[in-house]
């Protein structure tokens, strides 16, 4: 009886731990945590000065949450991202469905590769939009490639027209006047 | 008068009869027993306990928002968190509370009622019970996990939908619906099924115990509506796991088409809940004016009639979406019908009043409160069928005092009266009058405080849902009132949770009949046995216990070394068969379990749905393997 | 120890309370009407409040009879063996309840008229002629504005402020860019739901002129709390001066420090979101800023516009307004304050 109870305070505790992360909502960044970035990742291990200093992972706060990847997704339309990726297929720049990546494909790498840009045609987006969203961006990335839990991210979007306005009339082409 | 006495009933014969009788109906021992139980008296007393708990949970919740809305701009509770408790505040009371418990009230008193041993499926009983209890484990693992619903209890698409609603809060919501639809389904076929079968001899359709027609009523309406709500949750769940376009625009879904089934379960949900709470009026009223009631005929027409009409004004939750004419002139005439049929009802109560030999016991005053409380809540119910009207007051807190006013008013106090009232034939003991008096005036006073202030904000365009208001809107000095209000109601609770636990300990002895009262329940033991009756009574009018013949006949010929029941016919209740009632199955748990696996695990992954029928198919088997029936060794 | 005499003390208070509310002028009331559409509403709850009143009055007043000591003065005594009153008493009985049932119907049918005569009144206001148009889009968490004209430079884009000529029906054309959201100005008629995928129409009009606020009353998510509308009513000159000054793109800045801040909003990521006419600001997926320093409120009128508060919003949004969909960007200290003289700037 008292082991039934311990293992059922186990399970009650792992079920805990399980919702956390995935239910996880930051609505209130904090904006202290703002524009510390640009080592987060190399792109090369060869470096002037010597062999490398061994590096502190940097892991992405907001992998595996839900609302975040959601965010993520929001600003890879509202920045304009599918612009040139398009909805994670490519089209103008690379796509971003893939397994081999030219500049890395862990967080550290998509964080690096977003805040610094990237030659021909990546622009760069640190200093302009926040860190935070920068990293809810790369939690989206990564669950276009499954590299998120799948109890995390939406299984489809409602994909309307970019502007609903444009269902009710063409700009002036209402029949009312003035 | 009284099967239970007489001179029969002092043999030795007679002792040895109630030995077997013991003997067959015993419950079985253990942790496997307790989970096999499949008596009516138990299953409904787990029921009640259980929803009681998360009456006390939902509770919580309410006083937690009312600190929140206490002051203008409060930051008690953020937005995320206020959005999880008001949705499962609503949730909780709704699907967890004041549906469950209506169900555990009449699986516990209905095979009393109708003078019978237990109700017609004692297993599919049992599994019911263990969904609904699946289902609140389920809703609130979730809630300890962050994982509360955040969309309101009424779940509208976009906003639940995979896009606004990332994460698995929105699944919880569905598919704690299919659980406790299940569960309320079981409990549907099982009231019909013996209501309709298993009355006493004699207790021909126009006999019936007032109760058990509410009941009758209110199961025909689970069965009707309860398939909407379970198509619109499933249509959500599916949308959200398995990329279904049910409700989504852009590819030919309708979010309207949502609301519309929604709703078409939403309305007789409210109706389910209360019209068990009528029934429960009617006897407390027959009981304690100690007179017939007036109009039995016309109470359960108008019974029938609500049942009816209350499937044809769903749209009237939808004015604002935008009606035709001709549209809005149906769902306001409809709406309005209601009143009506509730108003005979009301007539009938009072007029049985009037001419009665009132006692004002503490179940009355309960009555008094619903009168009271839902008329008031009733008219502002007509306000809400006018569709001009409408379009202000929706969504605001007029709507939320209304159907505080019809659900608490309408439901919870007759099922505080109905505590009082059987509390004696539940537990043996009386439950205290006096405090019990005292605990209705503070839930009175406590309740008006709370919901009353609420119409006045609604009408000054305060709106519903919302986590805080500006401190210029002039909504501050009534939310105020409605915050303390609502910790008055929190005594009131605690001051019942203390007379019950104080009575179960002092209270006196009540004996089979403390009250006087007429229907057959109160000619069983308090509390019943197991078996209910040592004799099956039959019976001869409307009122077994005050008109009836010198010598009261009894079924006699059906046997008690095993669980046999007499099955009668559907109008005069004429004897038709024996029926013999299976013995406690442990099936009906294991077979929830796994149902509940397969239940809680698809929100996470669709393969579940497979392993949960491999198991619950597994269960079914052993659940209906044939078996003779269990009869008692000579 | 009666509870019934008590409830018509309770609704004669109910009822000055809510005089005296009508009487107080407030910006969001259903109860204080500013237009046709709304008084006919206000009308009509009065009269619906009448009656129901008389009737809750009565009823109670029923209820609380049995109460009285003709019949617990009497309580020993027992009734016939049968629990039944005599027949004559079921005779009377009987006729006191038919009465009163027809008396709710005859009551009910009454209100279900006057429900449907307002109805209809209100919907006539279709057919009105020479109606302004006004596309209100819902967005998570506030108002995109369009004032729609034939004439494509006549077109108006402009956001959580809606300035109204007095006297003159509008018809409100709503949709939905995200979940369902609903218009609702109380103090010139009820609501209308914004749906996504389809429009909804809405007549409104003010009779005389004020300042109205409205609030989304659908749930529609974290911010449902912070998502109001203001409706400025206004004579038809005044109107037509707001609408001349608004659709002007913004003005190029002359001052240095305006410059300046000009150069701060286009740098930073506002541009992604916002349009500002006149620049190279076109972002759409925010509110237009174009003549953002005429507007009364900020965040969806959360707070009201001033260069404080709008300091405040830019520097954290997510302390006013949390969960919303504006963006936390790292303002360089001395570029936040001619980003602020710009945006208030823009007239």
């Amino acid at each position: 009886m008292k082991f039934g109870i311990v293992k059922i305070a186990i399970c009650c505790f792992v079920f805990i731990l399980g919702g956390c992360q995935r239910e996880h909502r930051d609505i209130q960044p904090s904006p202290t945590r703002l524009a510390i970035y640009g080592d987060a990742a190399r792109e090369s291990p060869l470096r002037p000065g010597g062999p490398v200093q061994p590096q502190a992972v940097v892991a992405n706060p907001y992998n595996g949450s839900a609302y975040d990847i959601s965010e993520g997704q929001r600003l890879f339309n509202w920045y304009n991202c599918s612009g040139c990726h398009a909805n994670g297929g490519g089209g103008i720049g690379p796509p971003l469905i893939k397994k081999e990546w030219i500049y890395g494909g862990e967080p550290a790498n998509l964080f690096d590769t977003i805040v610094k840009g990237r030659p021909n045609g990546m622009p760069s987006w640190g200093g302009r939009i926040p860190e935070y969203q920068i990293w809810q961006i790369v939690a989206f990335i990564r669950s276009l490639n499954g590299e998120q839990p799948k109890s995390a991210t939406a299984s489809r979007q409602d994909t309307l027209q970019p502007n609903p306005q444009n269902l009710m009339s063409e700009r002036g082409g209402g029949g009312a006047t003035k | 008068m009284n099967p239970a006495q007489g001179p029969i009933f002092n043999t030795e014969e007679h002792a040895q009869e109630l030995t077997i009788l013991e003997r067959v109906w015993r419950h079985p021992r253990g942790i496997f027993g307790w989970l096999s139980f499949t008596t009516h008296q138990a299953i409904g007393m787990r029921y009640i306990v259980t929803a009681f708990i998360f009456l006390l949970a939902g509770g919580i919740e309410a006083l937690l928002m009312r600190t929140q809305l206490a002051f203008p701009n409060n930051t008690f509770l953020g937005p995320d968190r206020y959005n999880e408790i008001f949705t499962t505040h609503g949730t909780t009371m709704m699907f967890l509370f004041a549906v469950p418990v209506m169900e555990g009230m009449a699986v516990y008193l209905v095979p009393l009622m109708l003078g019978t041993r237990n109700v017609a499926f004692p297993r599919l009983n049992a599994f019911g019970y263990w969904m609904y209890l699946g289902g609140c484990l389920f809703l609130y693992w979730g809630v300890f996990t962050n994982t509360a619903p955040d969309i309101g209890w009424f779940a509208y698409p976009p906003l639940s939908g995979p896009e606004f609603s990332p994460g698995k809060r929105p699944d919880f919501w569905a598919q704690m619906i299919t659980f406790t639809e299940v569960s309320a389904m079981c409990v549907a076929a099982e009231i019909i099924a013996t209501i309709f079968k298993m009355r006493a001899p004699g207790m021909s359709l126009n006999r019936i115990p007032m109760y058990c027609w509410s009941m009758l009523v209110q199961s025909f309406m689970v069965i009707f509506a309860m398939p909407a709500i379970m198509i619109a949750s499933s249509m959500l769940l599916s949308d959200r796991t398995v990329s279904t376009h049910f409700v989504n625009p852009a590819e030919g879904g309708d979010p309207l088409m949502f609301q519309h089934v929604f709703w078409f379960f939403g309305h007789p949900e409210v109706y389910i809940i209360f019209i068990p709470a009528l029934g429960m009026v009617s006897s407390i009223v027959i009981s304690s004016s100690r007179r017939q009631v007036f109009g039995y005929t016309a109470i359960v027409l108008s019974l029938i009639a609500t049942g009816f009409i209350g499937f044809g004004l769903w749209v009237h939750h939808m004015f604002a979406t935008g009606l035709p004419q001709i549209g809005e002139a149906y769902f306001t005439a409809a709406s309005m019908m209601i009143a009506i049929t509730s108003g005979v009802q009301i007539f009938c109560w009072i007029a049985t009043l009037w001419t009665g030999r009132l006692r004002m016991t503490a179940a009355m005053y309960f009555v008094f409160g619903f009168i009271a409380i839902f008329v008031l809540g009733g008219l502002t119910g007509v306000v809400l069928a006018s569709v001009p009207l409408d379009l202000q007051v929706h969504d605001t807190y007029f709507v939320v005092a209304h159907f505080h006013y019809v659900l608490i008013g309408g439901a919870l106090f007759p099922l505080f009266g109905a505590f009082h009232h059987w509390f004696p034939k539940m537990t043996g003991q009386m439950i205290d009058e006096k405090l019990g008096k005292i605990t209705f005036w503070i839930l009175f006073m406590g309740f008006n405080l709370t919901f009353f202030p609420m119409h006045i904000l609604g009408l000054k365009g305060m709106p519903r849902r919302v986590y805080t208001y500006p401190p210029d809107m002039g909504w501050a000095a009534a939310s105020g009132l409605a915050t303390v209000g609502a910790f008055v109601i929190a005594i009131g609770g605690l001051l019942f949770i203390a007379n019950v636990l104080w009575s179960r300990k002092h209270g006196k002895l009540a004996g089979n009949n403390p009250w006087d009262a007429d229907s057959l329940e109160w000619a069983a033991a308090s509390p019943p046995k197991n078996y209910n009756f040592a004799y099956l009574p039959a019976v001869t009018s409307r009122y077994p216990l005050w008109v009836a013949p010198e010598d009261q006949v009894i079924v006699t010929g059906l046997r008690n070394d095993r669980r046999e029941v007499l099955v009668t016919t559907l109008m005069d209740a004429e004897p038709h068969h024996r029926y013999v009632l299976p013995p406690p199955s442990i099936w009906p748990f294991l077979t929830a379990v796994a149902v509940t696996i397969g239940f809680a695990g698809s929100v996470f992954n669709a393969w579940y749905i497979t392993w949960g029928s491999i198991l619950s198919g597994i269960c079914f088997i052993g659940w209906f393997w044939p078996r003779r029936p269990v009869e008692l060794e000579p | 120890m009666t509870a019934e005499p008590m409830k018509p003390a309770t609704l004669v208070s109910t009822i000055l309370l809510l005089v005296l509310n009508g009487c107080a002028g407030h910006q969001q009331s259903a109860v204080d009407a500013a237009g046709p559409q709304a008084g006919r509403i206000e009308t009509l709850f009065w009269f619906f409040l009448a009656i129901l009143g008389a009737v809750f009055i009565i009823v109670m007043a029923a209820a609380a009879w049995t109460l009285t000591k003709r019949h617990r003065g009497i309580e020993q005594e027992p009734l016939e063996r049968t629990h039944l009153p005599p027949p004559q008493t079921e005779t009377r009985l009987t006729r006191v309840v038919t009465i009163a049932t027809i008396a709710t119907v005859v009551i009910l049918f009454v209100l279900l008229v006057s429900s449907i005569v307002t109805g209809k009144g209100m919907a006539e206001f279709a057919n009105s002629k020479n109606p302004m148009v006004i596309e209100v889009t819902g967005w998570q968490w506030w108002w995109q504005v369009r004032y729609q004209n034939s004439d494509p430079q006549q077109v108006l884009d402009t956001a959580n402020e809606i300035h109204i000529p007095v006297g003159r029906p509008v018809m409100i054309r709503g949709t939905s860019q995200d979940v369902i959201h609903s218009f609702w100005v109380p103090n010139l008629h009820g609501k209308r739901d914004l749906i996504p995928s389809r429009i909804t129409t809405e007549w409104i009009e003010a009779d005389h002129p004020g300042v109205f606020r409205g609030q989304c009353a659908e749930f529609c998510g974290l911010q449902h709390a912070h998502m109001s509308v203001w409706v400025v009513a206004e004579p038809g000159d005044k109107f037509q001066a707001w609408f001349n000054s608004q659709l002007q793109p913004a003005p190029a800045p002359t001052d240095p420090v305006l410059q300046r801040g000009q150069q701060v909003f286009l740098n930073y990521a506002c541009v992604y979101c916002h349009t500002i006419r006149g620049t190279t600001a076109a972002g759409q997926n925010g509110p237009d800023l174009t003549h953002f320093g005429t507007r009364q409120g900020l965040a969806a009128n959360t707070l009201p516009n001033s260069m404080g508060n709008l300091g405040g919003w830019i520097v954290n949004p997510q302390s006013v307004k949390p969960g919303n969909h504006m963006a936390t960007i790292a303002v360089n200290p001395d570029d936040l304050q001619p980003l602020l003289q710009y945006l208030q700037s823009l007239k």
